[in-house]
């Protein structure tokens, strides 16, 4: 029998999100290099939206298990199905989009099954003794090529946007039901509710340019250079992480995979590093300067315009020269 | 209250990075650490809880030598004792074999609390603190902005950041794993009297038969993963770099903004 390479995608409104699309499409993909076969596994509560998707792709089956329990997402109830499914069916292979949820239950399923567990791959090749899956380490700053051993299963996230949706193309998958013992499952928590994260006075997916700070930036007390470039380009200011939690300024300036996505024309990155997490929110841009003092920083990848030096050298240079030509 | 907090030491953000001669992780040779980011905020929201609930704080990581300084900073923050999982054995484990190591060592202390960070700066798993819960089959959760203790229902009241801006308040029972968010709180500074007594507290390094485990349950040895080679990402090439004196190419910049980008 062939080889199952299961991919778990995430539903967003009883539909399937796009990173569970490419988590499928990751799932194809690895089912090509080992001469598998790629399955679904979905769990879920009435969701005819995403099993009507996955019936119409190609893929060799789909398991999925329809109850209350699916309804809304605790670790516990994830880790026990997934862990039942997989004892059950032995897949090589179990691939899930590397998001905030997944990341909450996927290294307790892998503890559970001692399973090895690869997060956030971007990419997978056939090596010498398997599969070779690459991450992203030290903030994006360099690649790690890694490589399990056993004969699986194998727990696996992926990236998004490392595996286009469309490496999966229309088909037709058959369905068949999962089967569970649900009474054994245990939530892990007791969830109380659902609340906005922060009062998000400004909105900044509006914003036609934007100045970002990130911690190069060095403190509260040098953003003044900073606010005259963003006042003299017309601009919102945004920051990176560390600044907001450092206080240097309100959560509102957010911009990454846990604070505001922007799409402005002109997005200019001072100081800022360019992690996966902030990249995410800011890769709408269409133009991108970045102005770094290491030459190595990930930003300058996604930038059309770079400056290797001192930010506090370079910000009141550009205030400088826009007012003059302006 | 016993608060256990593990805390690893990785490559300060600003550092510059050379990969090591045998590609296989980077070069260590006068790198400068420091506490890995989510972890700062870990320590401090224990010590909060501690001083809340009259216990104690007991700092944990597993490392080379020199985590013994990272130790000693959460000592002279407030920390009471600090355990340091110095073997040569523990060290290239993947999430598993260093969750499993960890997890024994806060069983040894007796801990009714364990508080780690997110995701560590360096390998970024995002997994150690979860399968530290699994291996003493405690509830747990990442991603945590906010923890408040419910002592008369034994458990613990936790906000947990979403997706899109959106936070998740839930309730688990104690013993718990609290993986903290950075950004939580304020971490202090150590006072000049808390650097004083640090040198005066114990650091208790452990191996792994101190802990019950066999050798090869840890480290590199007791991993499912096995780190192959790291290398720089290829460049993308579209970038145009502009060098020069900081008046040249902010007036370069600026004009081609204007005329070529048009995006001012
Ligand atoms: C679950 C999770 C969610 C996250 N969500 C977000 C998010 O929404 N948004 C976000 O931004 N991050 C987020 N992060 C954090 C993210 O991983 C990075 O840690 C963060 O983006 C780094 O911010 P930074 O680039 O400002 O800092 P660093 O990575 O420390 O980079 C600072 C940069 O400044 C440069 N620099 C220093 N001094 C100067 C100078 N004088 N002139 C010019 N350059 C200088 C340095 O070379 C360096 O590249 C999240 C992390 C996790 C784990
Ligand atoms: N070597 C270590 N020593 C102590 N704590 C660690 C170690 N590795 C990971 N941790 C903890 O686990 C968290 C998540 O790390 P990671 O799974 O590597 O992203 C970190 O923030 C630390 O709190």
């Amino acid at each position: 029998m062939p080889e199952r390479i299961w991919a778990v995608p995430q539903l967003k409104g009883g539909a399937l999100a796009p990173a569970g699309r490419e988590a499928l499409a990751a799932a194809r993909r690895v089912a090509e290099l080992l001469g598998g076969s790629a399955e679904a596994v979905l769990l879920h509560s009435g969701a005819t939206a995403a099993r009507e998707e996955i019936a119409a792709l190609d893929l060799a089956a789909a398991h999925e298990a329809d109850a209350a329990v699916f309804s809304s997402y605790t670790p516990g109830v994830w880790v026990g199905a997934l862990a039942q499914a997989i004892a059950a069916h032995a897949p090589r292979v179990v691939i899930l989009p590397h998001s905030y949820q997944t990341v909450d239950f996927l290294p307790r399923l892998a503890q559970e099954l001692q399973a090895p567990l690869v997060p956030e791959a971007v990419s997978v090749r056939r090596g010498d003794g398997g599969l070779i899956w690459t991450r992203p380490v030290l903030g994006g700053k360099l690649l790690a090529d890694v490589r399990a051993r056993g004969e699986g299963p194998l727990l696996v996230s992926v990236q998004a946007g490392a595996f286009p949706a469309d490496g999966v193309g229309a088909g037709d998958t058959p369905l068949s039901p999962l089967e569970l013992d649900l009474d054994r499952l245990e939530p892990g928590r007791q969830v109380v509710g659902v609340e906005e994260a922060g009062e998000d006075q400004i909105d900044l997916s509006q914003a036609e340019r934007i100045v970002a700070v990130g911690r190069g930036v060095g403190g509260e007390e040098k953003l003044g250079p900073v606010r005259e470039l963003a006042e003299a380009l017309g601009a919102e200011l945004g920051a990176s992480r560390p600044v907001i939690d450092s206080g240097w300024l309100p959560r509102d300036r957010q911009i990454g995979s846990s604070g505001q996505t922007v799409a402005p024309k002109l997005y200019l990155a001072l100081g800022i590093s360019g992690a996966i997490q902030h990249q995410v929110g800011m890769k709408g841009s269409q133009v991108v300067v970045a102005v770094n003092k290491d030459r190595n920083a990930p930003i300058f990848a996604e930038a059309r315009y770079g400056v290797v030096g001192d930010l506090h050298e370079i910000v009141p240079e550009l205030t400088a020269a826009l007012r003059e030509s302006g | 209250m016993k608060i256990a907090v593990c805390i690893k030491q990785v490559p300060d953000s600003e550092a510059r990075l050379r990969v090591a001669a045998d590609g296989r992780w980077i070069d260590e040779e006068e790198l400068p650490f420091v506490i890995n980011e989510s972890d700062q905020y870990a320590v401090e929201e224990a010590l909060t809880i501690a001083e809340q609930t009259g216990g104690e704080v007991v700092v944990i990581s597993l490392g080379p030598e020199r985590v013994r300084e990272a130790l000693r900073k959460a000592l002279a923050q407030g920390a009471s004792r600090a355990v340091h999982l110095s073997d040569p054995a523990f060290a290239g484990g993947d999430a598993l074999a260093t969750g499993r190591a960890l997890a024994a060592a806060v069983r040894r202390e007796e801990a009714d609390l364990v508080l780690t960070g997110s995701q560590s700066s360096d390998l970024g798993y995002g997994a150690t603190g979860s399968v530290l819960a699994g291996e003493l089959g405690w509830p747990h959760a990442w991603l945590v902005m906010g923890v408040e203790l419910d002592a008369a229902a034994g458990e613990v009241v936790f906000v947990r950041e979403m997706e899109a801006g959106l936070n998740e308040r839930a309730r688990m029972p104690l013993p718990a794993v609290i993986e903290v968010q950075a950004g939580i709180n304020t971490p202090r500074y150590a006072s000049l009297k808390g650097i004083m007594q640090a040198k005066r507290k114990e650091i208790a390094a452990v191996g792994p038969g101190d802990l019950g485990l066999s050798p090869d349950r840890v480290g590199a040895a007791g991993s499912g993963l096995e780190l192959l080679a790291i290398r720089e990402p290829e460049a993308s090439g579209e970038v145009e770099m502009l060098e020069g004196d900081a008046a040249e190419v902010a007036r370069r910049l600026v004009e081609k903004l204007r005329t070529e980008a048009r995006v001012i």
